[in-house]
């Protein structure tokens, strides 16, 4: 049983991973610390096995010759090991850097170039291949470990050692001169070190190393502890990159710093069934987890019997009336709790244990907007699914939802230490102790983020809406003003349409200009099913995309944003005035889309120009020719003549929310 | 608890039969086999060595799934004699190979459609299963106990093959590629002195094809399995096995290293299509 929580190792409180680890040894020594399914069985660790662990491997490393300061690169996905290698790295003085398991060679390079990496902890063959072929491209690399033995036994690089071969070399260290050295080592670590190196993915330019001191991180932690109070009872499932600051934090900070156990599942494609086994009580996923679920349990549904269907529409309709108002606490009928519960009988429960959320206290989502339809249903079933906006430079933690202020829209209020403001240009900035240290051999970007005084840019534009919430609307540099000064942000007006299922892709315009027009993609999946419904027959998709009552139902999603527009502040100006829906599909073959399905706004203005032209000539209507690229790329012309609908301004009286106020 | 134990664990071919790695472990001697007065096999000799990976190619017709069957004892050739770890062979039954440490696949896939991954490859431990059928059904003690060590060793063979995803999963749902997979996780379940694969790669694209490649490497390799596969794919024969040998019509027109078999003007011939006298 665990002592009674003590927070002082020698007096003092601990300031690093591998301090409070001894910290856990001791007041946590006989809870589970960590869990990996291996063939078929669900093993574990305590936190005094945990311990013996890292101290056998991180002496093996020390007598292998890793010392204070050198870097160690780790290359893999969630497995123990991996995570044992951050702590016994960090006890000798030395920097782990996870890198990316899924990073080509080339790019790993750069990486382990720039950080100057020595050792190399990979994963299994495939990893060790990789580093084996960069060779004398990276001239400081020495040794390699790594952790799955298959198809490496023939291997005779004199430098490539396992983690078992590395551990029982630190048994011998230890059974030889004991640990007293190791653990004096240890105690000498400070709050201000450098803790860890994460280079950032980087949509532009190369990786930036962001460096976090143990401070950053350990400050982090606890506060996202004590926010959500989390303590030695969670259980999480590791499964999102180890590269990735939210895994560094939520599985590795967190977990340290509160005593909670850490599950590693048996395979990435294995995650849902070990979710589902585990049952997390901490949950973090981005948004297209939750949707892919969402639709996986749609799906099922409707191959479901006659009884089961109606039975999981009756009560999913309660559910999204109450609720929740039953979990923000609100005034909800008696007969309506009742019908609640014996839903939680027979649909909820059942649905939240198949997902694996059965035992959810709290659940995250961030990194992009979530849909509203998407957060409600989760919500709905009782679970306490939040958002929160994060970065790596801030050690994750920026603004988080507190329990019982939920809504769709935001990210929440600053988390505890953080301050937020918001800029002239409309961009978020903050200032917290876990602002990271700098960015690695890069003065220049380091200068260009964090000012003198520490606060740090985010490049997203935003504001802090009449609740004191903070509102994420768009990447600052793609925020520009209408004519008239009014804000435009139309990342935050084509997310709003783009959580119609009837649409696909939206590219809004109106930087400069003297009103906000957009042009529509139908999604052809859910609209030809609409079609199919309402007798509506269509020979292909630019037939189907022009069709009058199509071009009708988009006018009714374009006046409810219109609506929802006009009630905020910031935004009313931004209505959308004009729209018209292109004839053919957004590419990634045309280069209309980038590869990961984003939009390319630029390459779009200048294609469709005339189109463009025509939204804010006032002409109803303009024929367009557009060259397209098969699949198998052969090239094709379609022609259309592309409708242009006004939409009338919904007039801006008051703002309902400080009316309620 | 420290019940985490990664030492490299083997699979291990059964009971060390004393034939020394590269040494003979199944010779075929002038084997001829005829279905009435269809010569499916005529005067064929050649054979496997310990630990290596022996390819069988020809072009269709040529007799080597013929070949195969009789390695398996499912067919008994009329002239010729085999002999499998030092011991000449006598007739012998499918299962009676299968006791003697012979494993095979199926060019078209035998596994239980209805039972699962895991199930399946149970199956293939079934000639290693000590307790009889009343220990079986009684399950207690010394049948539980055995039931355990069997499902670590098919736990190995499922981590090894990655299939960790379907463990659960009935074959039958399975796409083509994994369901091969499944029927070389039971063949190896088995533990075979001499795993037969017959067409391992057929019906697959190239990526599945990597895989497969990769795994039959790995279970030489890490296991010392002696692997004789018939196989279409000429890339994937001359990177895969040590040793090739070539049928056409039911004879040998060669044998040797994948380079030699190359430059063998008779197997050109074979392949390109001669006329034939």
């Amino acid at each position: 049983m665990p002592s009674p929580a003590n927070d002082s190792v020698r007096g003092r409180e601990p300031a690093t991973f591998p301090q409070f680890l001894l910290l856990n040894e001791q007041r946590f020594g006989s809870i589970a610390a960590m869990r990996h399914k291996d063939g078929g069985i669900w093993r574990s660790w305590t936190w005094a096995e945990l311990c013996d662990e890292v101290r056998a491997y991180s002496l093996g490393l020390r007598e292998l010759g890793l010392k204070a300061g050198d870097r160690v690169a780790i290359i893999g996905q969630n497995r123990p090991r991996l995570y044992w290698t951050f702590c016994a790295v960090q006890a000798l003085g030395a920097v782990p850097v996870p890198v990316y398991a899924d990073s080509v060679a080339d790019e790993m390079v750069y990486v382990l170039n720039h950080a100057e990496v020595t050792f190399a902890v990979a994963q299994d063959q495939e990893q060790v291949d990789k580093v084996l072929s960069m060779g004398d491209q990276a001239p400081l690399l020495r040794t390699i470990l790594y952790d799955e033995t298959r198809g490496l036994r023939d291997y005779e690089e004199s430098n490539l050692h396992s983690i078992d071969a590395v551990q029982a070399m630190g048994r011998e260290a230890l059974a030889r001169s004991g640990d007293t050295e190791w653990k004096a080592g240890i105690a000498a670590g400070k709050g201000g070190d450098l803790a860890v190196m994460l280079y950032t993915s980087g949509t532009t330019g190369k990786p930036k190393g962001v460096m976090l001191s143990f401070d950053n991180l350990v400050i982090s932690a606890r506060s996202g502890n004590s926010f959500d109070k989390l303590d030695f009872n969670e259980v999480v499932l590791a499964y999102l990159p180890l590269a990735w600051v939210g895994d560094h934090v939520f599985t590795y900070a967190q977990a340290y710093v509160a005593g909670y156990c850490v599950c590693c599942p048996e395979s990435p494609d294995t995650v849902s069934e070990d979710r589902r086994e585990i049952a997390p009580t901490y949950f973090f996923a981005p948004p297209r987890v939750y949707e892919t679920l969402l639709t996986g349990i749609m799906v099922r549904m409707e191959d479901a019997g006659k009884w089961k269907k109606r039975m999981f529409r009756y009560f999913m309709d309660n559910a999204r009336r109450v609720g929740e108002p039953i979990l923000n606490g609100e005034k909800v009928s008696l007969s309506d709790r009742i019908k609640y519960r014996l839903g939680e009988l027979m649909v909820y429960g059942p649905l939240k244990n198949q997902l694996g959320f059965l035992n959810m206290r709290v659940g995250y989502t961030a990194g992009e907007a979530i849909g509203p339809e998407i957060f409600r249903f989760y919500r709905s079933l009782g679970l306490n699914l939040k958002q929160l906006y994060g970065q790596t430079e801030a050690s994750v933690y920026i603004s988080a939802q507190p329990d019982g202020e939920i809504s769709a829209e935001t990210v929440g209020r600053p988390s505890p230490g953080v301050e937020i403001e918001i800029a002239e240009s409309g961009e978020v900035m903050y200032r917290s102790p876990g602002v990271f240290l700098g960015y690695y051999k890069n003065e220049e970007a380091t200068r260009s983020t964090k000012t003198e005084d520490g606060w740090v840019h985010t490049g997203d534009a935003g504001f802090i809406d009449a609740e004191g919430h903070l509102r994420i609307i768009d990447r600052a540099k793609d925020v520009g003003r209408l004519a008239d000064g009014s804000l435009f942000a139309p990342k935050y007006i084509e997310n709003k349409l783009k959580f119609f299922p009837n649409i696909k892709e939206v590219v809004a315009f109106g930087d400069g200009r003297d009103f906000v027009a957009v042009f529509l993609n139908i999604d052809l999946t859910s609209v030809a099913s609409w079609a199919e419904r309402n007798n509506v027959s269509y020979a292909s998709y630019q037939e189907l995309a022009a069709h009058p009552r199509v071009y009708a139902m988009m006018e009714e999603h374009v006046d409810q944003v219109n609506r929802d527009l006009a009630s905020e502040e910031m935004m009313a100006g931004s209505q959308i005035r004009r729209f018209l829906v292109l004839h053919k599909e957004l590419d990634a073959d045309d280069g209309e889309l980038t590869r990961t399905q984003k939009v390319r706004r630029s390459f779009i203005a200048e294609r469709y120009g005339e189109l463009i032209e025509a939204l804010y000539d006032g002409s109803t209507s303009k024929h367009v020719d557009t060259e397209v690229v098969f699949e198998d790329g052969r090239k094709g012309r379609i022609s259309a003549t592309v409708e242009i609908r006004d939409r009338p301004p919904v007039p801006v009286t008051a703002f309902r929310k400080e009316a309620a106020e | 608890m420290n019940a985490h134990v990664q030492a490299p664990r083997s699979l291990g071919v059964r009971a060390d039969d004393g034939i020394a790695r590269g040494a003979p472990l199944l010779v075929m001697d002038n084997i001829s086999l005829a279905f009435g007065g269809v010569k499916a096999i005529t005067d064929i000799s050649f054979d496997v060595r310990k630990g290596e990976i022996r390819a069988i190619i020809g072009p269709n017709g040529a007799g080597k799934t013929s070949m195969l069957n009789v390695i398996n004892g499912f067919y008994h050739p009329q002239k010729g004699t085999i002999t499998f770890r030092g011991q000449a062979r006598r007739r012998m039954r499918p299962h009676e190979a299968a006791r003697q440490g012979i494993a095979r696949t199926f060019q078209n896939i035998a596994l239980f459609k209805g039972m699962t991954t895991l199930d399946n490859i149970m199956t293939g431990r079934i000639t290693l299963m000590k307790r009889n059928m009343a220990w079986q059904a009684l399950w207690r003690g010394p049948a539980e106990r055995e039931e355990i060590e069997h499902r670590e060793a098919v736990e190995q063979i499922i981590d090894f093959l990655e299939i960790e995803h379907i463990r659960k999963v009935p074959v039958g749902r399975l796409p083509y590629g994994l369901q091969k997979r499944v029927e070389l996780g039971r063949a190896l379940a088995a533990e075979p002195a001499l795993l037969l694969l017959d067409e391992p790669m057929a019906g697959m694209n190239v990526e599945e094809k990597e895989d497969m490649s990769r795994f039959i490497l790995d279970v030489n390799q890490q296991y010392g399995t002696t692997i004789a596969l018939i196989e279409h794919d000429m890339g994937v024969v001359m990177d895969l096995s040590d040793r090739v040998v070539v049928l056409d019509y039911g004879r040998k027109i060669g044998d040797g290293s994948p380079d030699d078999v190359r430059n063998n003007q008779a197997v050109i011939d074979a392949y390109l299509g001669v006329p034939h006298e």
